[in-house]
């Protein structure tokens, strides 16, 4: 089929080798000007950026200025896999992260994805791509790895979503062999993508076993909707270097001991502890449950009674088993789960039978319980639709859960919402909403697509909808969806929520736990350590290219005996075997708390990053009142003895109080911890007051550039300065 | 009636995360995990500073006036 594509453009290069972990060259497409343009990466930006989302907001920062908006031309999609991206001896190391101006939030986001786009980029020639431009008309771009040329090519399809668009271009760009389409990958979006704000990134990756393309995403943030307004069908990488040693590290052997211990725990320890290798994510259903953390009808509760029907048992027996499921070489965890031989039941695949990639247990979440759908072949065919359409999934089902709570208080009716039932578990009306805003097909599938934030405003304005009521359900946080944990129960998650760089995501901290159950973080210092190890700790996997999971979703059989409880949360020994893969790759001599350190180079690079576009303060922490605690009757009636005593605990005795004074005192006591969390985590972290990293920590992180100081300055104000 | 464990002390109650729970002759690691509905399987256990492991969950038992942690292992989402 490449052949049937028309040339736009073509530039040749002289693919570079990869020598430690980099191949010490990005690669530049303006897809609009059709420039394309080979950088070097010198040792300054490895050392102060690292690789992966360190590379990407890099990129990005000298792309953009303090006016662009996502949509401009100037905006970039950066995709970058990081140094250790691509090896083969350690688990989950097939990770892209993309960062971009998000049209959710006005600001920089990063997002992450498997599948083997990463990998093969480096083998091209590249440790980063950058997108830029907006094309005429549909256009594919092509990297050619083998051959050393990138084109520009006119796409020949009508049909861009993903499964359609993914599975035709294994085809055009291999020989059209099975074994021969796993040497391609594919970076897409979808329909639903061009008409709304939640698109996704979809990445694939041929699986040679079932002959089919899968889909793993990068989905949140909104890559997709700019990947369709730059009018790019698809990116697509071709390369055959695929070998052992992709990156031709310094010490193999070290890779493969620390490789050959993990696999073996997770061969003798899986099944006991989070069964990744059967269920993967889903795992989580019936624990979430347990623990109040599962959300459902829109975050109003925490459990439900219909828990079985989504329980991972049937989702085990759901998923094909006995397949490596890794989606990348290597990765014994092997937790990117799929179920096999469905047939689609609605839509415009209706009666075709698919591969649909999951779902993750936040799927599970986002389009089961959240929206009060208990029907997992629903969220099967909703995932599908999902990815095929390039929307996602955690947004999406948020995002209905929004519009759930709306139609039931009646603040939308079927006037509004082109005929829809709306009400908590309507399978079907939810189904054709999803349907209806991959078309674009009225107004309101329109307007739900903008997100919450956008959306209360909107449902405000056209439809009388009391604004600040839906202020106080709508679950966002920076302009982006909650994703699916219930925060209410833990002051710590708050932050590992709220306080975050980009909003609302879990991949910063995930402390409840630790905060509520186990209650090691009595005080806010020791609320605030934790916002500060964590995220940073976290942010080191975006940087180098690796998944978190082989992190802590297995551990040594020792962990729990060998540590302290406070210091086997963070699995020592796994935190030692990234120091030495990472100097086994690279031949640098990083410490345990080197690796911190590089993560908060990029974080507090970050965070100045989303000040130069107007946001990073004080005031763009937001949090909804549902994330600090109830906000109707009905939802502190549901375990009225346990917020009876949350509200002892900050000591207001609940006897004689209407159910409404308990919420509003409960609210108001919380209201203040949640500032004096922010007050401690930004003293913690070396930002001021007003959550502005100072000149004296960039200094220390040798991250004072004067471009970088010179926003800070700009902005820092002598009140907001700590007087200790 | 509350029985003397420690010279000059009597108790029936054990800590638990911070918190407390009635303590009955024989007592073991497993009951406090059943009566606390901890159902995550990555569970950490100290007695008293003193580790206990998941295979001794079922036989461990937990001595009256006992500081118990049960520590969930998860740190990430």
């Amino acid at each position: 089929m490449s052949k049937e594509m028309k040339l736009i453009a073509e530039w040749t290069y002289k693919p570079s080798d990869v020598v430690r972990g980099y191949t010490n060259q990005t690669l530049f497409v303006n897809v609009g000007s059709r420039k394309f343009a080979a950088k070097p990466v010198s040792e300054e930006m490895k050392l102060k950026f690292t690789g992966g989302r360190g590379f990407d907001l890099k990129l990005l920062w000298d792309a953009v200025n303090e006016n662009t908006r996502w949509n401009d031309p100037e905006n970039e999609i950066v995709i970058s896999g990081g140094p250790l991206c691509g090896t083969t001896q350690y688990p989950g190391a097939g990770k892209f992260y993309a960062a971009f101006i998000s049209p959710l939030t006005d600001q920089t986001y990063d997002s992450n994805s498997g599948g083997h786009f990463a990998p093969l980029l480096k083998l091209a020639g590249f440790d980063a791509l950058e997108l830029q431009g907006k094309a005429e008309k549909d256009v594919i771009v092509f990297i050619d790895g083998d051959a050393g040329k990138i084109q520009i090519l006119e796409s020949p399809f009508d049909d861009v979503n993903a499964y359609t668009i993914t599975e035709a271009l294994h085809e055009a760009f291999s020989d059209g062999s099975n074994d021969d389409k796993r040497f391609v990958s594919v970076i897409s979006a979808g329909k639903a993508a061009e008409k709304s704000l939640w698109g996704c990134l979809n990445s694939s990756f041929w699986d040679i076993r079932r002959k089919v393309a899968r889909l793993k995403q990068a989905g949140r943030g909104g890559g997709g909707t700019i990947l369709r307004d730059k009018k790019i069908a698809a990116v697509v990488v071709r390369s055959h270097k695929l070998s052992g040693d992709i990156n031709k590290a310094v010490d193999v052997q070290v890779l493969q001991d620390r490789g050959n211990k993990l696999h073996r725990e997770i061969h003798d320890l899986d099944a006991q502890q989070c069964r990744m290798r059967t269920v993967g994510t889903p795992h989580l259903n019936e624990i979430m449950n347990e623990y109040h953390l599962l959300p459902t009808h829109n975050y109003k509760f925490g459990q439900h009674p219909d828990i079985d029907k989504i329980h991972s048992n049937v989702y085990e027996g759901l998923f094909t088993q006995g397949i490596p499921d890794g989606c990348w070489y290597g990765c014994s965890l092997a937790c990117a789960k799929a179920v096999d031989n469905y047939t689609i039941q609605t839509g415009p695949c209706k009666g075709k039978v698919v591969t649909v990639d999951g779902p993750e247990y936040e799927t599970v979440a986002s389009l089961g319980s959240n929206v009060g759908v208990f029907n997992p072949q629903w969220t099967i065919e909703a995932n599908f639709y999902a990815d095929h359409y390039g929307v996602d999934t955690i947004s999406l089902g948020t995002g209905f859960a929004f519009v759930c709570e709306c139609y039931e208080r009646g603040y939308i009716t079927k006037e509004h919402t082109g005929g829809l039932d709306l009400n908590f578990g309507r399978a079907d009306d939810l189904m054709e909403l999803i349907h209806r805003m991959a078309v674009g097909k009225d107004e309101f599938a329109l307007a739900v697509g903008q997100g919450i934030r956008k959306m209360k405003r909107i449902f405000a304005d056209r439809y009388g909808a009391p604004y600040e009521e839906m202020e106080k359900f709508g679950m966002e946080g920076q302009g982006i969806e909650v994703s699916e944990y219930v925060p209410k129960e833990s002051i710590a998650q708050w932050g590992g929520y709220f306080l975050t760089l980009k909003g609302p995501q879990h991949d910063e901290a995930w402390l409840i736990f630790m905060d509520r159950v186990n209650k090691q973080l009595p005080t806010f210092e020791d609320k605030a350590e934790a916002l500060h190890y964590f995220p940073n700790f976290r942010t080191w996997f975006s940087l180098v290219g690796l998944c978190k999971l082989p992190w802590n979703d297995i551990e040594p059989a020792d962990n729990a005996t060998a540590h302290r409880p406070q210091d086997a949360a963070k699995v020592p020994e796994h935190v030692q075997n990234y120091v030495d893969i990472f100097n086994a790759v690279t031949g640098r001599n990083i410490s345990k708390e080197e690796l911190v350190l590089m993560s908060e180079r990029v974080y507090n690079f970050q965070r100045v990053f989303n000040l130069r576009m107007g946001k990073g303060t004080r005031k763009d922490h937001n949090i909804p009142l549902r994330a600090l605690g109830p906000v109707y009757p009905d939802e502190w009636l549901a375990r009225e003895e346990y917020y009876d005593n949350e509200l002892k605990s900050v000591g207001v005795e609940p006897a004689g109080l209407s159910v409404e004074e308990k919420i509003a005192r409960l609210q108001e006591a919380r209201l203040t911890q949640w500032e004096q969390l922010k007050d401690a985590v930004y003293k913690r972290r070396g930002w001021d007051r007003n959550g502005i990293p100072t000149v004296r920590k960039l200094k220390e992180l040798g991250m004072d550039f004067p471009e970088v100081v010179s926003v800070v300055e700009k902005h820092a104000r002598p009140e907001d300065q700590w007087k200790d | 009636m509350p029985v003397p464990r420690i010279s000059g002390r009597t108790s029936r109650v054990i800590t638990v995360n911070g918190e407390g729970l009635d303590w009955h002759e024989g007592m073991t690691v497993r009951d406090i995990i059943r009566a606390r509905k901890f159902t995550f399987p990555m569970l950490a256990v100290w007695i008293d500073d003193s580790p206990v492991s998941r295979g001794a969950f079922d036989t461990t038992v937990v001595p009256d006036g006992a500081t118990v942690q049960i520590i969930h292992m998860i740190s990430g989402g």
